[in-house]
């Protein structure tokens, strides 16, 4: 086990320069969900099935008859992604048990959803999935609504976020409720491997990438994926904005590997929310009052990682 | 781009695509307003435009450039403008600022 705490990848130079998503495809120019995706199958490699759930990525990656992916890829619906992936892992392992297919060879299957097939519709076979352990790693891009049919909300959205279904105005002001802590619920399956990464830190999510690959059993990577549609900034600053969400503490990269948690990005001297909230404009309506309320809870989840690790991985709010 | 859609007795059983990566005959360019146009005398080759192009129409090639100053570097990072959609992520990204942001004018 003291060999996985190295990091797989720590350089540009770490990457391979082999790609397996090809260009053409219909995301959204300024969509980070390419640049996850495509990072996604040079971790992986070509011996790699990828089991799709209805979203962004599925949608615009494969206008028929064309597809962008040089992996076996196959759609599913919404609501099971991991039933499927389950069932290609259990395909393998029998096929190898008789002799079908090389035992050594590593034949990587990975679950690929968004926030709305996760979140919502999709909870149900990836718990039954994490229950049974098969060994797929779940990586969900979460980009905090539907996105894909018009931006309304889910159980992702965070409060005040504008959607088209929490539409701001006189009565309501944007969503009411919170973000879902969809990582803390996988992790009380107690699976081998969890991690929330962040597009912006390139080399600690192909690393948590490559881990989960590695891990003997379920594993689940959950990605910010800024939406520029949706969230409403300007294309070019997709990756801008994900690193500001670890660096504000609204986002928070860390990782559980057999139990042991650990905070993969320490932010000594974090920025106000309010750097992070000003650039996007689903939150344009927010005011000085609603901002101090966000920062309060980002400041309470910083309080508890730093006493779940036991020292200050997340510094205080410094103003820059 | 305009060709005549599949009729149902080409396609094969189960939608299946057989030609992986074929998207890559979809030309995205014609998306774009701005495009990237890299300085390969300010390159520095950190390649990060390289890591965050979505696309990914961003690529490394085996190309010998050197600076005026006589550092050679022996790969060149090049945009596929057949592809490039003009979301300005690695002007953004770029450390060095060598990639100029330049209007499409035709």
């Amino acid at each position: 086990m003291s060999q996985m705490a190295k990091p797989f990848f720590r350089t540009v130079y770490d990457v391979p320069r082999e790609e397996y998503f090809a260009p053409g495809h219909g995301l959204c120019a300024g969509c980070t969900a390419g640049t996850i995706v495509k990072l996604l199958l040079k971790v992986a490699g070509p011996n790699t099935i990828v089991v799709n759930a209805t979203g962004c990525v599925e949608v615009s990656t494969t206008p028929y008859p064309y597809t962008s992916w040089e992996v076996p890829w196959i759609h599913v619906a919404f609501e099971n992604t991991a039933a499927v992936a389950s069932g290609i892992e259990s395909a393998i392992r029998v096929m190898k048990a008789k002799g079908r297919l090389d035992p050594s060879k590593q034949i990587n299957v990975i679950a690929l959803a968004g926030d709305g097939g996760t979140y919502d519709i999709g909870l149900q076979a990836l718990s039954g999935m994490l229950e049974r352990g098969h060994k797929v790693m779940y990586v969900l891009y979460d980009n905090e609504a539907y996105m894909n049919t018009g931006i309304q909300r889910s159980g992702s959205t965070p409060e005040f976020a504008w959607t088209t279904t929490t539409p701001v105005g006189s009565v309501l002001r944007g969503k009411v409720q919170q973000k879902k802590p969809i990582s803390d619920i996988v992790a009380a399956h107690k699976i081998p491997y969890v991690a929330t990464a962040n597009p912006g830190y390139f080399a600690d999510m192909m690393t948590k990438f490559k881990k989960g690959l590695e891990t003997n059993g379920p594993s689940f990577v959950h990605v910010i994926q800024p939406c520029t549609t949706g969230w409403k900034f300007d294309p070019r600053y997709g990756i801008v904005l994900s690193r500001l969400a670890t660096e504000t503490g609204i986002w928070i990269n860390w990782e559980l590997e057999n139990e042991q948690f650990r905070v993969t990005v320490p932010v000594p001297r974090r920025k106000p929310v309010r750097d992070y909230i000003k650039m996007q404009g689903r939150f344009s309506h927010l005011t000085d009052q609603d901002i101090e309320e966000i920062q309060k809870i980002v400041d309470q989840e910083a309080d508890r990682i730093n006493k779940m690790v036991g020292r200050t991985v997340i510094g205080p709010v410094v103003e820059q | 781009m305009s060709k005549a859609l599949l009729g149902w007795r080409e396609l094969k059983p189960g939608g299946i695509i057989e030609e992986p990566g074929n998207s890559s005959k979809r030309l995205t360019g014609d998306w774009r307003t701005f495009k990237p146009v890299i300085n390969q005398d300010k390159c520095t080759r950190c390649l990060r435009c390289w890591i965050v192009c979505p696309e990914p129409a961003i690529s490394v090639v085996d190309k010998q450039y050197s600076w005026p100053n006589g550092r050679s570097w022996k790969f060149t990072v090049e945009v596929n403008y057949d592809y490039c959609k003009g979301c300005g992520m690695c002007v953004e990204e770029c450390e060095p600022k060598a990639i100029d942001w330049v209007e499409e004018v035709k």
